[in-house]
C-alpha cells in the first residue's frame, strides 16, 4: 500500500494522479459522492457531513457542514448527492425522513438551502438529474418516490410505487424523461418523470429487498441491480421484457453497484454485512472477481468512481469510519490465487481433466489408479488478447477412458428390477433373488442369498431338493440340515486360514472355494490335509458309504444340465448325531483338523472370472436347529451385510434387510440403515427406477426413510371449465358446480387414474378407455377423433 | 409383563392416512385393555407389600394414557379419531375405571370457550393447518388453537417452528427442545416448560438434565448468562458475551449454533409472552389440564370461575361490562377521533427536531412508571425455576440505564437489511420464515376495529410496534413518538409492558380492562404484535452483538 504508483490518464486535458491512500472518519460513513471536478468527495453519515479534497498523498477536511450546537435529526444523512453539473448543489437525505440541500456557495457557515419535509419515513436515496440543474428524485421507506423543482417549496411530482418502500432511485443517463427505482419487495420500476400516475414497466428483479441499482454510462439499455439475495444482476432495458444478460452470485448481500467507468463489462459492488471487500466483476465472469479491494475493517458502505471517465480509482466509505482511494493497480487479483481445472464426464463415461500443467506436472510422479487407462495430452492454449484472464500460462488436458465393459451397471438395474423383497416366504424370495443374481452372473451373491435361506428358514420348510445340487439324495436320510455360511474374508489372512473343524465320527463336508488370487492358499491347506487331496474333484467328503452316490451324483445334477452353476456346493449329509457341536463360529474356524478341504485350481478361477478382488469361501456346515438358531449367525449377517455395503453393492444390503426383516434389523444400527437405504434409494432415483425405489421406501422400517414418500404428495388440478384452481375436491369444482373429470365410456366422475387422448382430450378411467379402445379406434366421446392408447 | 410390549407408540395417530391410524388406536386400544386387567387382577388378589408400589406404578401409567386419549378426543384435528379415542374412554368407564376429565374449559383462561373455534369445526384451510400441525408434533396445543383466530399467520409461525424443531439445522433435536425450555423457564411459564419437557424425552433427552441447568452440559450452562441477559435487558448483551460462548475451548459453540440457539431463545421468550398474554391453559394431557374427580356441583375448580365460563360468572362479567358500555364505547369512538386527528395534522403541526428527539426520551422514560401497581413478588413454582439460575434477575426499565446504554437505532443496524443476512448466512432458510412472519405479523389487518369496518389500523399497529422496541431502547428516526401517547391509553400500555417485559404478571384483569370494547380476535391480533415485536427488538441485540465480534 506504501508502493507510490502514478497514474496519468489522458482525459481531455487534466490529468488524475494519487495512490492507494486513506484517512480516519470520526464516524462511520453511510454515504460518499465525488464532486465534478473529480478533486472532493463529501461524506455523509449519521454523525458526520464533512467535505475532503483529494490531494495526490492525503484527503484533506476543507469543510464539515454539520454546524449548529444541538445537531438535529436532519443531519442524520442517509445518503448524499452532488451535484454534476453544479459544484455548489448537494442533496442529503436524512433518516427522519426530510431531503435537505446545500449551497456551498452560501457565504455563511450554514450550508443549508432547502429542507422538504414531505416522506413520512426515511429517505433512502436522493439523486439529482444528469443533465437538468433543478431536478431532485427522492426515494423513501414509506413507498413513494418525490420529484423536487429545486426552485420550488414544495415537490412537483408524487409517484406511488403501489408496493414497499424504495430503496434506490436512479435517474437513466440516456432517457431524459426516464428513472429507474427498485423497492424492498424485489421489484423494479421504470418511470416516465411526465407521468406521475402510473409505472411504464415493472418486473420482479429479486427475490428480497433490491438494494441499489445503476445504469450503464454508455450502453443506454443496461441497468446493473443488487439484492439481498446476494445477487448483481445486468438487464437489459431496451427490449419489450426486461432480459437478464448476466448474474454474478456474490457472497453477501449487495449494498451498491457501480459500473466501472470506461470498461464496459466491469461493475464494483460492496456488500451490507459480513463481508467487508470492494470487489470488481466482469460479468461475463461472474465466478471470480476481476479485483478486490481489502483495506476495510468493516462494511462498505458507499463506493464511487473518482472520475465518470477514469477507471483506475475507486472512492469508498465504511462503518469502520474511514475514507479510503483505492488504485486499480494495487487491487489484488482473486484469479492469480486460483487454479483453474475443469472436469467432465463424456457420453460413455469417459473423463476429462484439465488443470494447469504446472499442477499436473507436478502430481505426475502419483501412479495412475490402476485399471484406466490414462492418455495424458498435453496442448499449448493461444493466448485470447481479448480475454480479460490471459496469460494463465498453458494447461493439461487428461482423458481417463473407462474400460470397456467394466463399468456397466446394467446387473444393477436389472437387479433392482427382478429381485423380490416382499410377499412370498422367505425361502422362496432368497431362492428368487439367488436365481436372479446367477442368472445375471453375479454367483457370490447368488450363494449369499442361497445361504441366507438356509439360515433363517427352519428344516421343516425347506425342500431338500433347494438346498442345493450335491445335497439332493443325501438328505434323504432326515435328520441332516444344512446350515451354510458364508465368509468373506476382509482381510487376505481370514481366507487362508480356512481351517474345518471334524466333531469325533460326525460327517461333515467343508468346502472351501477359493479364487485365484487365493488359489496358491488353497493349496496350503491341501498339503495340510492329510493325503485326502483329490484334485479333480469339487468335494472332498468324509465320505462314509454314500460318498459314491455324491460322487455319481454331483457331476450329472451340476454340470451337463446346468453348465452355467459354477459354484459347485458340496455338503454331506450327517450319518451321526454331533454330540459336541461347536458352539460358534469362531470355534470352528480355529481348529484345524480337518483333512477334507479341497481346492480346484482349475475351478476357482472359472468360477470367478469378474471378481479379482476378494476371495470367496463357503463353508457348509452341517448342524442341528435345536443347537443353533438362526440368531447364531446374525453376527455373521451383520458382518456380510457391512462388507456388501462397503464393497459399495448397498442394493445386496438393503434387499437382504428388507427380505429378512426383523431377524437382522436389530442387530445394524438405525444410522447404518438409514445410510444403506438413503444410498440405494438415490442410486435407484439416479436410474430412474422410480418404482423400485418407492417400494423400498415403503418397505423400509426407519421412520426417517418412509417418510420420504409422505411428502408433497398433492396434486393441484384445475378445472377444465373454467380454469380455476380446485381446491377442496379433485373432482367437482367449487365455482361452476361440475364435475371435472367424467369418464366418457361410463359417464361418472373418474376418481382415480385418468387416462386421456392428448389429440382430443376426452378420456376416462383407465380399465374403461382400454376396453374400448380394443374394440372400436374411434373415441368414446364420439367426437370423431382417431384415438390411439400404447 | 414385559413392559416393551405395553410401550404405547402415538406416532401412528399422526399418519394421514386413516387405515393407519385405525390401527394404531386399535393397538392402544388393546394396550390400555390390557393394562386395565391387569390392575384388575392384581387388586382382586390379596396385595402384596411388594406388589403396592408397582401398582401405583402401573395405575399412574394408564392413567397417563386415559389422559392423552383423553385429550385425542377433544383435540384430534381427525374426527375418526377424536370418536374413536371417547369410544375407548367410555369403554373403560364401563369396566369400572375411573377416567379423567377436562379441568377448566378451553385453550384459554381469558378468552371463554364458545369464542375460540372448535375443532372440528374448522374451514378447509385451518383443518389442513391442523393436520399439518398433529402430524408434526402429534398434538394440537392450546397456542395453536388460539393462534387460528389469524390463520395466515399461524401458517407462518407453524412453518418457522416445524424448521426450528424439527428440521436440519446445527443443533442436535433434544437440545433445541432443552433450550426451549431453558427460555420458556426465564419467564416462569410453566405450560411451555411441561410441553417440552415431554418432547425433550421423546426425542431421547437425559431426564438427568431436567433437574436443573447444572445437571446439563457445560456448554448449555454457558448460554444461561446469554438467555438471562436477553430475556430481561437485552440491550446489554456484548460481544464479549458472544466472544464467551464462542471461545470455551471444549465446550464452545460454533457460530451457526449459537444463531440457531439465539433464535430458539427469543422464539420462546415471545411465545412465552403470548402464553401469559392470552392465558393459555394447560394442555389437557399435561399436569393441571384434566382431573379424575368426578364433577360435582360445589366443587368448582378455582379456574372456572376466572375463566368466564362459568354460567354465573358470565352474568357477573356482562353485569360489569353493562356499566361501562357506554364508556368503552366512547373509547373506541376517541381512538379513532384521534387516528383522523393524527392523520389531518400531520402537515400542519410541525414539531421541531428538539422536540421529536425529546419525545422519544420521554417516552421512554415513561414507559418506566406504566407498571401496574400490584408489584407483589411472585414465587415462581419450583419445578419450573429449577431450570434457571438467578431468579432475581428481571426487567429493569432500559430508561433507568439511558445513561450508559446507547440508544439502538434501527436505522444503523435493521431486520431486514442487516439482520436477516446474518442469521440466513449462518442458519439458512430461517432468515427468510422469520422475515415473512414479522412481515405478517406486521401488515396483518382485516380493516377492522371493534365494530368499525373499513379503518386504516396501521398507524395504530406501528405505534404499538414501536412502543414496544421503545421499550427496548430501540428508536425510529423517522417515527414521531408522541403519537405513542395519543393512541394508547394507560392501561392499555400497562398490558403491553407487562406482557413483553414481565410476562408471569399477567393477570385476567389486565387483559379485561383495555380495549372493553375490542373483540377477542383483535386482543389476540395485539398479543401476536407483541411477541413479534419483542423476537425482532431482543433478535436485533443479540445480531448485532453477533456482527460486532464477527467484525
Amino acid at each position: 500500500m506504501e508502493k507510490m504508483s502514478r497514474v496519468t490518464t489522458a482525459l481531455g486535458g487534466s490529468t488524475l494522479t494519487g495512490r492507494t491512500m486513506h484517512c480516519h472518519l470520526d464516524a462511520p460513513a453511510n454515504a460518499i459522492s465525488v464532486c465534478r471536478d473529480a478533486a472532493q468527495v463529501v461524506v455523509a453519515g449519521r454523525s458526520i457531513f464533512k467535505i475532503y479534497s483529494i490531494e495526490e498523498e492525503q484527503f484533506v477536511e476543507k469543510l464539515n457542514l454539520r454546524v449548529g450546537r444541538k445537531p438535529s435529526l436532519n443531519l442524520s444523512c442517509a445518503d448524499v448527492v452532488w451535484h454534476q453539473m453544479d459544484e455548489n448543489l448537494l442533496a442529503t437525505a436524512a433518516t427522519n425522513g426530510v431531503v435537505v440541500t446545500w449551497n456551498l456557495g452560501r457565504p455563511s457557515r450554514n450550508k443549508q438551502d432547502q429542507l422538504f419535509t414531505e416522506h413520512k419515513r426515511t429517505v433512502n436515496k436522493v439523486c439529482f438529474h444528469p443533465t437538468e440543474a433543478h431536478v431532485l428524485l427522492s426515494g423513501s421507506q414509506d413507498g413513494f418516490m418525490k420529484c423536487f423543482d429545486l426552485r420550488r417549496k414544495d415537490s412537483v411530482s408524487t409517484f406511488s410505487g403501489q408496493s414497499e418502500s424504495v430503496r434506490d432511485v436512479q435517474f437513466s443517463i440516456r432517457d431524459y424523461f426516464t428513472f429507474a427505482s427498485t423497492f424492498e419487495n424485489g421489484n423494479v420500476q421504470l418511470w416516465d418523470i411526465r407521468r406521475p400516475d402510473r409505472c411504464e414497466r415493472m418486473f420482479t428483479a429479486h427475490n428480497g429487498p433490491v438494494f441499489c441499482c445503476d445504469w450503464h454510462p454508455e450502453d443506454r439499455g443496461w441497468l446493473a441491480t443488487g439484492g439481498r439475495d446476494k445477487m448483481v444482476k445486468v438487464w437489459d432495458m431496451t427490449t419489450h421484457r426486461a432480459k437478464e444478460m448476466h448474474c454474478v452470485q456474490t457472497i453477501a448481500s449487495v449494498a451498491r453497484v457501480k459500473w466501472r467507468p470506461e470498461c464496459r463489462h466491469h461493475l464494483a459492488t460492496c456488500s451490507m454485512m459480513v463481508d467487508h471487500n470492494i470487489y470488481v466483476w466482469d460479468v461475463r465472469r461472474p465466478f471470480v472477481p476481476a479485483a478486490m479491494f481489502e483495506e476495510h475493517r468493516d462494511v462498505t458502505t458507499g463506493i464511487a468512481w473518482r472520475h465518470p471517465h477514469d477507471p483506475s480509482f475507486l472512492l469508498s466509505g465504511s462503518k469502520d469510519s474511514s475514507l479510503c482511494q483505492h488504485l486499480f493497480r494495487d487491487a489484488s487479483q482473486p484469479v492469480e490465487r486460483a487454479n483453474p481445472e475443469g472436469l467432465c464426464y463424456g457420453l460413455f463415461g469417459d473423463l476429462a481433466f484439465a488443470a494447469k500443467e504446472s499442477l499436473v506436472a507436478a502430481e505426475s510422479g502419483r501412479k495412475p489408479y490402476p485399471g484406466d487407462r490414462r492418455h495424458p495430452m498435453f496442448f499449448k492454449r493461444k493466448l485470447d488478447p481479448a480475454e480479460p484472464f490471459a496469460g494463465l500460462a498453458s494447461s493439461a488436458l487428461s482423458v481417463f477412458e473407462m474400460e470397456p465393459g467394466g463399468g456397466g451397471m446394467g446387473w444393477f438395474v436389472d437387479t433392482a428390477e427382478r429381485y423380490a423383497l416382499t410377499g412370498r416366504p422367505l425361502a422362496e424370495l432368497c431362492d428368487h433373488n439367488a436365481k436372479v443374481a446367477r442368472e445375471l452372473g453375479r454367483n457370490q451373491v447368488a450363494q449369499t442369498w442361497t445361504m441366507l435361506r438356509i439360515i433363517y428358514c427352519s428344516p421343516g420348510l425347506v425342500p431338500s431338493a433347494n438346498l442345493n445340487h450335491s445335497v439332493g439324495k443325501g438328505s434323504s436320510c432326515g435328520l441332516p440340515l444344512m446350515n451354510s455360511f458364508n465368509l468373506k474374508d476382509m482381510a487376505p489372512g481370514l481366507g487362508s486360514e480356512t481351517r474345518l473343524d471334524r466333531g469325533k465320527g460326525d460327517a461333515r463336508s467343508d468346502t472351501a472355494l477359493l479364487d485365484s488370487s487365493a488359489t496358491l492358499i488353497t493349496n496350503e491347506d491341501n498339503e495340510e490335509t492329510e493325503g485326502s487331496d483329490v484334485p479333480t474333484d469339487y468335494l472332498l467328503g468324509d465320505a462314509e458309504g454314500e460318498e459314491d452316490e455324491l460322487y455319481l451324483l454331483d457331476p450329472e445334477h451340476a454340470h451337463p444340465e446346468e453348465p452355467e452353476y459354477v459354484l459347485p456346493q458340496e455338503a454331506f449329509p450327517l450319518r451321526h448325531e454331533i454330540v459336541d457341536t461347536p458352539p460358534g463360529p469362531e470355534h470352528l474356524q480355529d481348529k484345524a483338523d480337518s483333512p477334507h478341504v479341497s481346492g480346484s485350481e482349475a475351478d476357482a478361477t472359472s468360477l470367478a472370472p469378474m471378481d479379482s478382488s476378494f476371495s470367496l469361501l463357503s463353508v457348509s456346515h452341517a448342524l442341528y436347529d435345536s443347537r443353533l438358531p438362526p440368531d447364531f449367525f446374525s453376527v455373521l449377517v451383520r458382518d456380510m451385510l457391512r462388507f456388501y455395503a462397503e464393497q459399495g453393492d448397498v442394493q445386496m444390503a438393503v434387499s437382504v434387510l428388507i427380505v429378512l426383516g426383523e431377524r437382522v434389523r436389530k442387530d445394524i444400527d438405525e444410522q447404518t440403515q438409514e445410510h444403506w437405504y438413503t444410498s440405494y434409494i438415490d442410486l435407484l432415483q439416479r436410474f430412474r427406477l422410480w418404482n423400485v425405489s418407492n417400494e423400498v421406501v415403503k418397505l423400509s422400517t426407519s421412520r426417517a426413510i418412509s417418510c420420504l414418500n409422505q411428502a408433497s404428495t398433492t396434486l393441484h388440478v384445475n378445472c377444465s371449465h373454467c380454469k380455476r384452481p380446485m381446491s377442496s375436491r379433485g373432482w367437482v369444482c367449487d365455482r361452476c358446480h361440475r364435475c371435472a373429470s367424467m369418464c366418457a365410456v361410463c359417464h361418472h366422475v373418474v376418481k382415480g387414474l385418468f387416462v386421456w387422448c392428448q389429440g382430443c382430450s376426452h378420456g376416462g378411467h383407465l380399465q374403461h378407455i382400454m376396453k374400448w379402445l380394443e374394440g372400436s379406434s374411434h373415441c368414446p366421446a364420439g367426437c370423431g377423433h382417431l384415438c390411439e392408447y400404447s | 409383563m414385559a413392559e416393551g410390549e405395553n410401550e404405547v407408540r402415538w406416532d401412528g395417530l399422526c399418519s394421514r392416512d386413516s387405515t393407519t391410524r385405525e390401527t394404531a388406536l386399535e393397538n392402544i386400544r388393546q394396550i390400555i385393555l390390557r393394562k386395565t386387567e391387569y390392575l384388575r387382577s392384581v387388586k382382586e388378589t390379596p396385595c402384596h407389600p411388594s406388589d403396592g408400589l408397582s401398582n401405583t406404578v402401573s395405575l399412574d401409567g394408564l392413567n397417563k394414557l386415559l389422559a392423552h386419549l383423553l385429550m385425542l378426543s377433544k383435540r384430534c384435528p381427525f374426527k375418526d379419531v377424536r370418536e374413536k379415542s371417547e369410544f375407548i374412554l367410555k369403554s373403560i368407564q364401563e369396566l369400572g375405571i375411573r377416567i379423567p376429565r377436562p379441568l377448566g374449559h378451553g385453550p384459554s383462561r381469558f378468552i371463554p370457550e364458545k369464542e375460540i373455534l372448535q375443532v372440528g369445526n374448522e374451514d378447509a384451510q385451518m383443518h389442513a393447518l391442523f393436520a399439518d400441525s398433529f402430524a408434526a408434533l402429534g398434538r394440537l396445543d392450546n397456542i395453536t388453537l388460539v393462534m387460528v383466530f389469524h390463520p395466515q399467520y399461524l401458517e407462518s409461525f407453524l412453518k418457522t417452528q416445524h424448521y426450528l424443531l424439527q428440521m436440519d439445522g446445527p443443533l442436535p433435536l433434544h437440545y433445541r427442545h432443552y433450550i426451549g425450555i431453558m427460555a420458556a423457564a426465564r419467564h416462569q411459564c410453566s405450560y411451555l416448560v411441561n410441553l417440552h419437557v415431554n418432547d425433550f424425552l421423546h426425542v431421547g433427552g437425559d431426564p438427568k438434565w431436567l433437574n436443573g441447568l447444572e445437571n446439563a452440559p457445560q456448554k448449555l450452562q454457558n448460554l444461561g448468562e446469554l438467555n438471562k441477559v436477553l430475556a430481561h435487558r437485552p440491550w446489554l448483551i456484548t460481544k464479549e458475551h458472544i466472544e464467551g460462548l464462542l471461545k470455551a475451548e471444549e465446550h464452545s459453540w460454533s457460530l451457526a449454533e449459537l444463531v440457531h440457539a439465539v433464535v430458539l431463545l427469543t422464539h420462546y421468550h415471545s411465545l412465552a409472552s403470548f402464553t401469559f398474554g392470552c392465558g393459555i391453559s394447560p394442555e389437557i394431557h399435561c399436569d393441571g389440564g384434566h382431573t379424575f374427580r368426578p364433577p360435582s356441583v360445589s366443587n368448582y375448580c378455582i379456574c372456572d370461575i376466572t375463566n368466564g365460563n362459568h354460567s354465573v360468572d358470565e352474568m357477573q362479567v356482562n353485569s360489569a361490562g353493562n356499566v361501562s358500555v357506554s364508556d368503552s364505547f366512547f373509547e373506541v369512538e376517541a381512538l379513532m377521533e384521534k387516528m383522523r386527528q393524527l392523520q389531518e395534522c400531520r402537515d400542519e403541526e410541525e414539531a421541531s427536531q428538539e422536540e421529536m428527539a425529546s419525545r422519544f426520551e420521554i417516552e421512554k422514560r415513561e414507559s418506566m412508571f406504566v407498571f401496574s401497581s400490584d408489584d407483589e413478588e411472585v414465587t415462581p413454582a419450583r419445578d419450573v425455576s429449577r431450570h434457571f439460575e438467578d431468579t432475581s434477575y428481571g426487567y429493569k426499565d432500559f430508561s433507568r440505564h439511558g445513561m450508559h446504554v446507547p440508544t439502538f437505532r434501527v436505522q444503523d443496524y435493521c431486520w431486514e437489511d442487516h439482520g436477516y443476512s446474518l442469521v440466513n448466512r449462518l442458519y439458512p432458510d430461517v432468515g427468510q420464515l422469520i422475515d415473512e412472519k414479522f412481515h405478517i405479523a406486521y401488515n396483518l389487518t382485516y380493516n377492522t376495529m371493534a365494530m368499525h369496518k373499513d379503518v386504516d389500523t396501521s398507524m395504530l399497529r406501528r405505534a404499538i410496534w414501536n412502543y414496544i422496541h421503545c421499550m427496548f431502547g430501540i428508536r425510529y428516526d423517522d417515527y414521531d413518538y408522541g403519537e405513542i401517547n395519543q393512541l394508547l391509553d394507560r392501561s392499555f400500555k400497562v398490558y403491553i409492558k407487562t406482557v413483553v417485559c414481565t410476562p408471569e404478571k399477567v393477570t385476567k384483569r389486565m387483559y379485561d380492562s383495555f380495549w372493553r370494547q375490542f373483540k377477542h380476535s383483535e386482543k389476540v391480533h395485539v398479543n401476536l404484535l407483541l411477541i413479534e415485536a419483542r423476537m425482532q427488538a431482543e433478535l436485533l441485540y443479540a445480531l448485532r452483538a453477533i456482527t460486532r465480534y464477527m467484525t
